[in-house]
């Protein structure tokens, strides 16, 4: 196929699930079945043409970067600025091949899931056109090849993540987890488009490609090292408000509130991995010190969240803080170097997370039906502690879960293994060759609680006996619309789609076909070469491995000594070490943290500036009113008493005169003759005194 | 001149005593006819002052016309009943004021000429009829006519004015 | 009769001898009077004999000067002339509107004819 072909495919991968929203959200409603065929089948072809882009290109087009540019907007010469143009475009190299394949297979499967999940939901429609926008959005930055693009795909996926998780917004929790989704995400985002604009301003194009060669020969931002380290980490923090990585991982365990359909899809499997595919993309212009950032804040990530997870109850604050944890494991992955591990574990993830949630979501649906026939309305489906001994009623379900539980788990044979293998073994080169023990130390950690509190989670729902016998009865299994995509996913987890070798994990074609990309930062500032990184790698690897296993085996141990057989006693541990206890079941307090500083400082900023306003600016408004009523009452007085009483006194003086002088108008001729001889005497004075 | 002086003096003493009997009397009748003394004094001054002709036409019209006219008018608009019709003033305060200012301002003019001419002209003719005459016929003879002018409207007038309107 | 005359010559002596001064102020006292007359009193026709007592007035004047002037001067006598002319017309049109009035108002009193007093 042609390099235009493969561009077209691409483009129609992006548009078809667009026009399916378009046409879901105008016409939807009217349509047999509410148009959920539509939808699917966009998605489905999306897919079917996403398999042939990935094949076409590792086959034919192995090492180019196929891109189509195309000027958006052209402001010729700008008084101040320059010439000001503004080109976008997209590209497809292999990493974008890959994420196209994983962004529509998940979307796909998700779309048959819901048909099953959210059999007749109130917005049946309106909840397939968001999936079909929230597709094209992530698949807009997969395919951008620019940062204006990428932005703004970027932001639509925040929007569709809101109006998802905000799906049933009659649940005021549900409405608020989509609002603070959605802030804590701006948050990152501010970082995130500083960092852009501080490459815009350096290199006046949004081009990826271009910023690259810029930076390659030695064009640094405002001219200092310290611009370019802090690029690279403002622009990461886009990636740690999408991504949950610590501090702003609090949205992710609240976007639970959505259908679960749609925590497989975004949650899980996409858009948190969007923050992964940014730091991917972005590799080449990051310093050794932003890399350093990087992998401590997934170190400290992927710890935070393991070690909430193994005091939750709710199956989905589980999966949550998983996911929390496997995307420190994957940036923590993609800062220390080793970055064909890091996308390949997205990869990997991708498929056994988004298994985990739709087979808690297939379990969700079996509890509600149980309880809606019993009729407990107040018991929690989600809570497992009311679960246990489902293996019997959901035999695909079960099977299917324990595959990705044993994949995330990373025992032998699964994908998990493979792509977390390598990712320990990155840490252990890391650590060897900087000296930044931490980091692996942190991992292999991580690596165990997460083997642990996976097993835990699969015995409390599936193995033992179920809390209320007469609820059992009325399990069923869910219906094949929701368990082949479960089947499909289980398979997915297997080793031999990646790699023949089911112990090297870096002869997989993925490892392969997405190489670390040069650096293109100057070498003093780089972190250690791929060469080099590669050679200790190699070294590394055979202890990275033996160590993997000797702590997932240990996790895994410890969860059924303690659930299973009943050996330890989990209560009693958690009262010796209660405040511990608390403090995890409490998610390390983050929420009430930021409650207090955040939320109330801004609230206190908001009733300040209502006090300026109501008591200043108003205060200078009504003064000013005041002040004109005042003056006009005492212009009015000045009016009736001055100018009013001025005039009346005159006419009163007249009408004075006028008595007066009447007098004289006696009607007597005498009187007049009187004066007449008077006035003569008057002029004789007057000529004789002159 | 010393008859002169006193010829001068015993009239100019009638006539100021007639004119304030004239003025200040009650009765009108006694008034009306110490007028006609007035007249008299006044016309025995012209003559001192060489003025014969008009001495006599004073006497002539003042006392045998306008006199007359004005007892007339007395009589016609009183109801005489008898000899003593009495007559009051008004105003007669203010009326003294402005009199004695008046007085005195010309007193105060009159004593300026105090120490001016003295002697009257000498020479002249005896009697003064045919300067007059003649004087009015050519110099004066304007104002004359408008004087003959004059006197018929007032004849004229007067008639109309005061005669009885019929009822109509 | 010596003595009668003696007294008589003593008597002109103090006299002050007749100027034009002396005429002045008969003058001024007759038009004075006359000025007292029209003013206060109230019978109509004691107003009239009031104006006639100022005409006079003015004529001494008039003649007085006359005499008194330097020159042969009649001007003063002709102007006394007019004045009697008018006197006399005057009298006789006062004395109509009187008769008129005494006919309206059945009075002569001037205080008493007063419709024009406001």
């Amino acid at each position: 196929m042609t390099q235009d072909t493969l561009l077209t495919f691409a483009l129609a991968i992006l548009l078809l699930p667009l026009a399916a929203f378009a046409v879901m959200i105008f016409v939807g409603k009217r349509l047999p079945r509410q148009g959920d065929w539509l939808s699917t089948s966009a998605i489905f072809a999306a897919l079917v043409l996403a398999l042939t882009v990935l094949y076409a290109k590792l086959t034919q087009y192995h090492a180019d970067t196929l891109a189509l540019n195309f000027t958006w907007i052209d402001f010729h010469e700008v008084p101040g600025i320059g010439p000001l143009r503004i080109v976008l475009g997209f590209a497809v190299d292999n990493l974008t091949a890959v994420m196209l394949v994983v962004v529509t297979l998940i979307s796909a499967l998700v779309h048959l899931f819901s048909t099953g999940y959210m059999k007749g939901d109130v917005r049946y429609s309106r909840y397939f056109a968001y999936l079909g926008l929230f597709s094209f959005s992530m698949l807009t930055i997969v395919l951008a090849n620019n940062l204006f693009l990428l932005y703004v795909g970027w932001e639509l996926v925040g929007i569709c993540s809101y109006l998802l998780i905000g799906h049933w917004y009659e649940k005021k929790s549900a409405s608020d987890a989509a609002i603070k989704a959605f802030v804590v995400n701006r948050v990152g985002d501010l970082g995130f488009f500083i960092g852009i604009a501080i490459l815009y301003m350096t290199f006046r194009t949004f081009s990826l490609s271009e910023i690259f060669e810029g930076i390659r020969s030695g064009h640094l931002p405002y001219g200092s090292q310290w611009w370019l380290t802090a690029a690279g980490v403002l622009l990461f923090c886009g990636a740690v408000g999408k991504s949950a990585q610590f501090p702003l991982h609090v949205w992710l365990p609240d976007a639970m509130e959505g259908p679960t359909p749609v925590s497989a899809l975004i949650h899980a499997a996409t858009m948190v991995a969007a923050g992964v595919y940014l730091v991917a993309r972005l590799f080449p212009l990051m310093t050794a010190d932003a890399l350093l950032v990087i992998a401590y804040i997934g170190a400290i990530t992927a710890f935070i969240g393991a070690t909430i997870a193994i005091a939750q109850n709710d199956i989905k604050k589980v999966l949550a803080y998983s996911t929390i944890s496997q995307l420190g494991y994957m940036i923590m992955a993609l800062g220390v170097g080793a970055y064909s591990a890091g996308v390949f574990h997205l990869v990997t993830h991708a498929m056994f997370k988004a298994g985990l949630f739709l087979g808690s979501g297939s379990v969700i649906h079996a509890m509600h039906g149980a309880l809606h026939h019993t009729h407990e309305h107040d018991t929690d489906p989600q809570d497992i502690r009311n679960m246990g001994g489902l293996r019997a009623k959901m035999p695909v379900t079960f099977w299917t879960f324990v595959v990705y539980t044993l994949a995330i788990s990373g025992v032998p044979l699964t994908s998990g293994f493979l792509s977390k293998d390598e990712i320990l073994a990155g840490t252990l080169a890391f650590g060897g060759l900087t000296g930044h023990v931490v980091i692996p130390l942190i991992g292999f950690l991580v690596a165990g609680l997460t083997a642990f509190y996976m097993f835990r989670l699969v015995i409390l729902t599936f193995l033992g006996e179920h809390k209320a016998s007469g609820r059992i009865e009325h399990v069923h299994e869910s219906p094949l619309v929701m368990t082949v995509p479960l089947l499909v996913l289980a398979g997915l987890s297997l080793f031999i789609f990646y790699s023949v070798n089911p112990f090297g994990g870096g002869s997989s074609w993925i490892v392969r076909s997405v190489e670390r990309p040069e650096s293109t930062v100057p070498a003093a500032l780089a972190a250690p070469s791929a060469g080099v990184f590669e050679e200790v790698l190699g070294n590394v690897h055979g202890t990275a491995m033996l160590l993997s296993l000797a702590v997932a085996g240990l996790g895994i141990l410890a969860a059924f000594a303690t659930y299973y057989w009943k050996k330890i006693s989990a209560d009693a541990f958690a009262r010796s070490l209660a405040p511990l206890h608390r403090f995890l079941v409490n998610k390390w307090y983050f929420d009430e943290l930021y409650n207090a500083v955040v939320v109330n400082g801004v609230l206190a900023l908001a009733a300040l500036l209502r006090w300026v306003d109501t008591w200043i600016i108003d205060g200078a408004v009504n003064g000013a009113g005041s002040l004109t009523r005042v003056t006009s009452f005492v212009s009015g007085k000045f009016d009736t008493y001055v100018v009013d009483g001025f005039v009346n006194s005159t006419a009163y003086l007249s009408g004075f005169f006028g008595l007066v002088l009447r007098k004289f108008q006696t009607g007597r001729v005498q009187t007049y003759v009187l004066f007449a001889v008077l006035g003569v005497m008057v002029f004789y004075f007057i000529f004789r005194l002159v | 001149m010393q008859l002169f002086d006193i010829a001068f003096y015993v009239f100019a003493l009638i006539t100021i005593i007639s004119a304030c009997i004239v003025v200040f009397s009650k009765n009108i009748i006694y008034a009306a006819f110490s007028l006609l003394f007035t007249f008299f004094g006044v016309a025995a001054l012209y003559v001192l002052l060489h003025a014969d002709f008009l001495a006599v036409t004073q006497v002539l019209i003042y006392v045998g016309g306008i006199l007359v006219l004005l007892l007339f008018g007395v009589m016609l608009t009183n109801n005489v009943i008898s000899v003593d019709m009495k007559t009051g003033t008004i105003q007669t305060i203010p009326a003294l004021i402005l009199v004695a200012i008046v007085a005195g301002s010309l007193a105060g003019l009159c004593y300026s000429t105090w120490k001016g001419v003295a002697e009257p002209a000498a020479g002249g003719p005896q009697t003064t009829t045919a300067t007059l005459g003649q004087m009015l016929m050519t110099s004066y003879v304007i104002p004359f006519e408008i004087a003959s002018v004059v006197l018929l409207v007032a004849l004229i007038g007067a008639a109309m004015t005061a005669r009885r309107h019929r009822n109509s | 009769m010596g003595s009668l005359e003696s007294f008589w010559n003593e008597f002109s002596a103090w006299l002050p001898h007749v100027r034009l001064a002396h005429f002045l102020v008969v003058s001024a006292v007759l038009f004075a009077l006359g000025i007292y007359a029209i003013a206060s009193r109230r019978n109509a026709i004691m107003v009239l004999m009031g104006v006639e007592l100022i005409l006079n007035a003015a004529n001494i004047n008039f003649i007085a000067f006359s005499r008194y002037s330097a020159g042969m001067n009649f001007d003063g006598q002709i102007a006394a002339i007019f004045v009697i002319i008018l006197a006399a017309a005057e009298a006789a049109i006062g004395l109509a509107i009187v008769l008129n009035i005494y006919h309206r108002f059945q009075t002569v009193n001037v205080d008493e004819v007063s419709s024009l007093k406001e």
